[in-house]
């Protein structure tokens, strides 16, 4: 990773396009300005992780379950197994 | 071609069914060809997202304007050209499912929503820029606020 120190109102550049500026630091908190091209997406670390960790979830779903569903069987009542 | 599914068996897939996601799945980035499975009635609001070059991958999705019928995309630049988005009305929106024990408390994912285009099978999760929407929206709950029913 690439360490850089900058102050209040101070930019980096990432490629010719993309720039970052230090709007202000409060403590522990930075606001950073972001100036890039319409077609990057900028998102917060935290919404992506947040996707990843419910898509592992949504990935462990039970087969049994799977199969009510694809019969269109939703049961939202617990069926007692009488085997 | 053949694959052999970890829920479903083995199934055909026709290569011109396959879906491209050039970026995976948040979670599943190695895996970038699905297809889309139904249980062959085209009304369920219930889709499965089938891994093929991971068959033991399966995700069930949902319509999210089935519980919420004003859901809406606000979908960011990149996203648009990464799925070469020309025709809005050939994409289909899903919401990820997530199935829990009890089965009533299965939550669908309205913050990042499948993007599916059809006219060039590519497809995408993306970050729904419109901040109403979060990862975990009860299905049940919502659908009896608008009197419907599974």
């Amino acid at each position: 990773m690439l360490v850089l120190t900058r102050k209040k109102g101070q930019s980096i550049m990432i490629g010719e396009d993309i720039e970052i500026t230090v709007v202000d630091i409060q403590g522990d908190q930075i606001r950073l300005g972001i100036e890039a091209p319409k077609n990057v997406a900028i998102h917060r670390k935290e919404v992506f992780i947040e996707i990843q960790e419910e898509n592992r979830k949504a990935a462990e779903v039970n087969p049994e379950k799977l199969r009510g569903i694809l019969h269109g069987q939703l049961e939202i009542k617990k069926v007692e197994k009488t085997d | 071609m053949d694959i052999v599914t970890r829920h479903f068996g083995k199934i055909t897939v026709k290569d011109e069914d396959i879906i491209d996601f050039p970026e995976g799945i948040p979670g599943f980035e190695d895996t970038k060809k699905f297809v889309l499975l139904d249980n062959g009635d085209k009304t369920s609001p219930f889709r499965w997202l089938q891994g093929v070059d991971n068959p033991q991958l399966t995700f069930v999705l949902i319509d999210p304007r089935y519980f919420r019928p004003d859901y809406v995309v606000d979908v960011n630049d990149a996203d648009v050209e990464i799925l070469d988005i020309k025709d809005v009305g050939k994409v289909l929106v899903f919401a990820v499912v997530v199935i829990p024990e009890d089965i009533s408390k299965m939550t669908a994912n309205l913050k990042a929503p499948v993007l599916i285009n059809m006219e060039n099978r590519k497809g995408k999760q993306v970050v729904n820029e419109n901040s109403n929407y979060k990862v975990r929206h009860y299905i049940m709950e919502e659908l009896k606020l608008i009197g419907g029913q599974v």
